[in-house]
């Protein structure tokens, strides 16, 4: 028993002793060894390798079909309008028929609506040999399954400890160095030690996942006094932006780990966390936002307007608080490549936990970020017609589609002013628009 | 992942669904992983009517364009779900509250005031019900049934109007 415990501590301390020589050390100043862009052309290799067998094995009408179900949709749906449908050139009444247009556009809505399908992951048009997306595709190979099985031998036992490890120094560091430098005076100096905090820590924690990040346009980087502002699809995403720059972060104050690293970060760099009673009242986050702003010297704000995570395939509607605050927005457009690993948090799905043990157990998380040009807001704009804005370039940037609905309705129920505007609608075609009975409803309807 | 196992669809259910409905194979399954997307509560069922899924593809086969049925002609089997007249009867039963076969006046006032939501007053709606009864009603018991309601509807063209393009 003894020889054993003797056995596991050494095996321990040389495991750590490695991470710490080869990952941390390096993540201090910067650098990297080149370790993460072998593993990722093995990858590449490997992933290229089972997709053509995959082709190969696969009948080929069942292949054009896999094809089209990524990417098209269920049905085609039937644009015509209410007015169109039910009025055309009748006279102004109801009929028995009109229930037709309101099932066949019910129904289309239940088989396949815009927004739905943004809160589940992303389906691969081909398999990456993990499990959880193993949805559309059957036994192909031996070989394939040997692959396979393999891939899942390395991804657990392997490079999961690795990066749990990983992951277990870069907090732990983050909670002693940050609690370590907050108790400097405030000072030019104090400054600097906390960027580099941050930033080795952060390196560390990305590593902890093997993400390979790819920045774009870094003249663009947001600047101190700014706000940025990203598209949101996981917690991952403070991370991947972190990795690169410092940020006073934005949020509610949570308990537990959370807590912790939230209090001990705010030592070091003036973070803004808020209670939770804080957060109902607006006008307050406002006003220490604004605050926040104004002060020159202050990082930048990282803020993700759509409220929650989407799945990375398209931008909802970016609530308005955000631009409200004032100064120079700095967009940032965020998009993962879902072959190597998928990012998106389903938060109804999944705790935090299960979602941070599958991230550690996919084979990568690839990215790309785009760091745009600084927006303000223009003469005669309000901040509902600023938010689209910016989220239409970052949508362009990125390659999402974009969509006015909000993300809120993950959870809630769609409002009832959209039901009742279209039996207003309604209304107004079987009644008419009084004594004329005019029926051309076109300007009015929306 | 192992809750998941058990709610497969079988090939032997996606056969017997293929033959009821007349959707192919892809569609059975596409439309079988949009129903459990949408099942929350990951029961089997849809929330409070308790639509299981093949109660959910009964359903939709109503909506399916009536000239898919050229290729699959079955002179001896059951009609097709999506046959012109299953449509009507379809319709026939969003407006027959009760199922007793025969739409009310108060069935009529009900599903009008759902459609129009608070835009019409009552006696409006009223006056709207007893006209469109009176112009169907043949028999004189101030209801329509269903023969009388497919007379109305003789002129239109259900089939344009009540079908959806399912792709592949």
């Amino acid at each position: 028993m003894e020889g054993l415990l003797m056995i596991a501590a050494q095996v321990m301390s040389v495991w750590f002793t490695l991470a710490f020589t080869l990952i941390v050390l390096p993540s201090v100043f910067g650098l990297s060894l080149g370790i993460s862009e072998f593993y990722m052309r093995i990858l590449v290799k490997t992933l290229e390798w089972a997709t053509i067998r995959i082709q190969k094995g696969v009948k080929k009408k069942q292949a054009m079909a896999l094809k089209n179900s990524a990417s098209s949709g269920i049905i085609q749906r039937d644009e015509t309008t209410m007015e169109k449908e039910i009025a055309g050139l009748r006279r102004v009444d109801f009929e028995l028929s009109d229930v037709f247009y309101f099932s066949k556009k019910g129904i289309e809505a239940i088989v396949e609506d815009e927004v739905t399908q943004r809160f589940s992951s992303e389906e691969l048009v081909s398999w990456n040999l993990l499990t959880r997306t193993n949805v559309n595709f059957q036994y192909i190979s031996l070989r394939l399954t040997v692959v396979w099985v393999l891939g899942v031998v390395v991804r657990y036992c392997l490079l999961l400890p690795l990066r749990a490890a990983l992951a277990a120094i870069g907090i732990v560091s983050m909670i002693v160095g940050t609690t370590l430098v907050g108790k400097l005076p405030n000072s030019r100096f104090k400054d600097w030690l906390s960027e580099l905090v941050h930033l080795t820590c952060s390196r560390i924690l990305v590593r902890a996942l093997s993400g390979t990040i790819t920045y774009h346009n870094k003249e663009n980087r947001p600047q101190k006094g700014g706000i940025c502002v990203a598209n949101h699809t996981s917690p991952i995403d403070v991370l991947i932006l972190t990795n690169d720059g410092c940020y006073a972060m934005v949020g509610q104050a949570h308990g537990g780990l959370m807590g912790l690293i939230q209090r001990s970060t705010v030592k070091a760099c003036p973070h803004v966390w808020f209670d939770r009673s804080e957060m109902k009242d607006r006008h307050l986050v406002l006003k220490r936002l604004k605050e926040h702003v104004a002060d020159q010297n202050k990082l930048p704000i990282l803020i993700f307007p759509e409220g929650t995570c989407i799945n990375n395939t398209s931008v909802m509607m970016f609530k308005k608080g955000s631009f409200e605050i004032g100064g120079t927005i700095y967009p940032v457009a965020i998009k993962y490549d879902p072959q190597f690993g998928d990012a998106f948090w389903n938060s109804s799905k999944y705790d935090i936990v299960s979602y941070l043990l599958r991230i550690m157990t996919s084979w990568a998380i690839v990215c790309n970020v785009w760091y745009m040009p600084p927006m303000i807001r223009e003469e005669g704009e309000d901040a509902v017609q600023f938010a689209n804005r910016v989220k239409s370039a970052i949508a362009h940037r990125g390659g999402l589609t974009e969509l006015p609905w909000d993300g809120g309705l993950k959870r809630a129920k769609v409002k009832d002013t959209f039901k009742e505007e279209q039996q207003k609608n309604y209304s107004k075609m079987i009644v008419g628009n009084g004594p004329t009975g005019n029926l051309s409803m076109g300007a009015e309807s929306d | 992942m192992g809750s998941r196992a058990s709610t497969l669809l079988r090939d032997e259910e996606i056969e017997e669904i293929k033959k009821e409905t007349g959707f192919s194979h892809s569609q059975i399954t596409r439309l079988y992983s949009r129903f459990t997307s949408l099942d929350k509560g990951e029961n089997g069922t849809l929330r409070e009517d308790q639509v299981n899924f093949r109660g959910f593809m009964r359903t939709l086969a109503h909506f399916r364009p009536i000239e898919d049925n050229e290729k699959s002609k079955d002179q001896n089997g059951p009609e097709p779900l999506n046959s012109r007249s299953n449509k009507l009867h379809f319709a026939f039963r969003l407006y027959d509250l009760d199922k007793d076969d025969k739409i009310s006046r108060d069935e009529l006032l009900q599903v009008l005031r759902m459609m129009v939501g608070v835009n019409i007053s009552d006696e409006q709606l009223g006056s709207i019900a007893d006209r469109t009864i009176q112009e169907a009603d043949q028999d004189g018991d101030s209801a329509i049934s269903f023969t009388e309601f497919v007379k109305v509807l003789e002129k239109v063209d259900v089939e344009q109007k009540m079908s959806i393009r399912f792709l592949h």
